[in-house]
C-alpha cells in the first residue's frame, strides 16, 4: 500500500545518500526487508537492519547511519525506542537517521504535531543515543568477525 | 546548461543566486484560484487551482456518506489521493500509480492527520451509523518541482470552499434525508503550510525547487508548520547530512512562509464570499 511506499522511499534515499554508488556501475542493489514483528519503533529498526545488512555485504559506504526512534508524551517527556503502546499515547513521534561521521541528520520524519524546541530536544537525545547504537554495530561486526 | 548542468548552476548559487534571477529564500509566484466560478471543477463540492511558478496542482474534494468504521464509530474519513499523470511531466507514465504519487499520498494523509486540521469526529452525522467521507483529489496539471508545498496548498483551499449539505436522519424509517439548500462550510481548526527546501552539495539549502533543481539536488526537505509556530511535520527522505542547526534555518523560514501563504488565502477567501 501507499505506507509501504513512502517507507521504501525513506529507506531508499537513507541508503543512497551513504553509498558510493560510483564504485558499482551498472549494478543493481536490491534490499529486501521483511517485518517479522511489530513491537514498536519499526522505522528505526527498519534502518538498523538496513545499515547492517550493508555493513554485512560489504558494501563502500560513506558512513554509517542508524535510525533512533522519540515520543513525545502527553506531558512534555522525551521517550527514546518507544513500544507499541507507548507510540499509541505519545502525542508526537519523531524518527530520526542519524549518520555516525558527524552526527548529522540524514533522515527526519514525524507524525503527530510538536514545537520547535521539542523537536529540537528530541534531535538532541537522538544523537546521543546514536552512539549507543553504534556501539551496538561494532560489538556485533567484532562478534561476527571473531567466531570465524 | 544541457552539458554541464550543476557546473551551470553552481556558478550561480556562488553569487547567491538562481538561474530565473530568484534569490535563494525566494518563492515563485503563488496563484491560486478557489471556487465554482474561478476553478473548473463544477461537480466537486470543494475545488482550489494552485499555480507555484510552472507547477500547477488542482485539488476537488467530493464528500459521500458511508457508514463508519466499526472500532471508531463517531470519526469520518478523509481520503486524500495525489495523481501524477503522464501529462504533467515526460518522467511519469501512464499506469498505476508510480513510487513518487504514492509516497505524496502518504505525505498528505500524515499532514492531514498530525495537523489536525479536519478533525474526523466533526465528520460524523450519525454515531455507528452515518458519517462523511472526504475523497481529496489531487491532481498535478504541470510538474515543475515542488510538489508537496502546492499539493498541500491546494488542500488547504480546496477544503476551505467545501459546503456540505445539512443530513438528518429520519427517526421512524431510519433513512437519511439530505437537504441540499441547507450548507453549511467544514470546520477546519488548522492551516498547516508546506515549505521545501532543496539541498545542494551537502551545504546550501534552496527554497522552492524547480524540477532542474530538484534533479540536481543531493538532498530535499518539506517542512509543514501551522498557524501556532508547531511542526505539523518534518519530512526529509534520506539525501545530504543536515546539522540541527540547519534544520532550524529551515523551520524559521517556513514560519515566515506560513504568514505569507496564510495571508493569500484569506485575500482570495474574502474575494470570493459573497457579500
Amino acid at each position: 500500500g501507499v505506507l509501504e511506499r513512502s517507507r521504501e522511499q525513506l529507506l531508499r534515499q537513507t541508503c543512497e545518500a551513504v553509498l558510493l554508488g560510483v564504485l558499482h556501475p551498472r549494478t543493481a542493489i536490491s534490499l529486501v526487508l521483511q517485518v517479522l514483528s511489530d513491537a514498536g519503533s519499526l522505522l528505526s529498526c527498519c534502518l538498523n537492519a538496513a545499515c547492517m545488512a550493508l555493513l554485512d555485504a560489504g558494501l563502500p559506504l560513506a558512513a554509517l547511519f542508524c535510525g533512533v526512534t522519540c515520543a513525545l508524551q502527553p506531558d512534555g517527556t522525551i521517550l527514546l525506542d518507544p513500544t507499541a503502546r507507548q507510540e499509541q499515547e505519545a502525542r508526537a513521534i519523531l524518527t530520526f537517521a542519524i549518520a555516525s561521521s558527524n552526527r548529522k541528520v540524514l533522515m527526519a520524519t514525524t507524525k503527530g504535531s510538536c514545537s520547535v524546541e521539542e523537536m529540537q530536544q528530541c534531535l538532541a537525545a537522538a544523537q546521543r543515543a546514536a552512539s549507543t547504537i553504534f556501539q551496538f554495530y561494532r560489538d556485533s561486526v567484532r562478534r561476527r568477525y571473531s567466531k570465524c | 546548461r544541457t552539458v554541464e548542468p550543476l557546473e551551470y548552476y553552481r556558478r550561480f548559487l556562488k553569487e547567491n543566486c538562481r538561474p530565473d534571477g530568484r534569490e535563494l529564500g525566494e518563492f515563485r509566484t503563488t496563484t491560486v484560484n478557489i471556487g465554482k466560478c474561478l476553478c473548473s471543477i463544477t461537480t466537486a463540492d470543494g475545488s482550489a487551482l494552485v499555480k507555484l511558478g510552472n507547477t500547477t496542482v488542482i485539488c476537488g474534494v467530493k464528500a459521500e456518506l458511508a457508514a463508519p468504521a466499526v472500532d471508531s464509530a463517531n470519526k469520518g474519513y478523509i481520503v486524500p489521493n495525489v495523481e501524477l499523470p503522464s501529462l504533467c511531466a515526460e518522467r511519469f507514465r501512464s499506469g498505476p500509480p508510480g513510487e513518487e504519487a504514492q509516497a505524496a499520498s502518504q505525505f498528505i494523509a500524515d499532514v492531514i492527520e498530525n495537523s489536525q486540521m479536519i478533525v474526523k469526529e466533526d465528520l460524523c452525522i450519525a454515531n455507528g451509523k452515518l458519517a462523511w467521507v472526504l475523497y481529496c483529489d489531487i491532481i498535478c496539471l504541470d510538474y515543475d518541482g515542488n510538489l508537496l508545498d502546492a499539493s498541500v496548498f491546494a488542500l488547504l483551499a480546496a477544503l476551505k470552499n467545501v459546503q456540505l449539505p445539512l443530513v438528518t436522519i429520519n427517526e421512524e424509517s431510519g433513512l437519511s434525508e439530505v437537504n441540499l439548500k441547507q450548507k453549511n462550510p467544514l470546520i477546519i481548526r488548522k492551516h498547516p503550510v508546506a515549505t521545501s527546501f532543496a539541498i545542494f552539495d551537502d551545504t546550501l539549502l534552496i527554497v522552492d525547487p524547480t524540477a532542474e533543481e530538484e534533479d540536481l539536488a543531493t538532498g530535499t526537505v518539506t517542512i509543514v508548520t501551522d498557524e501556532e509556530g508547531r511542526l505539523c511535520s518534518v519530512h526529509k527522505p534520506g539525501g545530504s547530512p543536515l546539522t540541527g542547526a540547519k534544520l532550524q534555518d529551515c523551520i524559521t523560514r517556513a514560519i515566515t512562509r506560513h504568514k505569507e501563504v496564510k495571508k493569500l488565502i484569506d485575500k482570495v477567501i474574502k474575494s470570493i464570499t459573497p457579500k
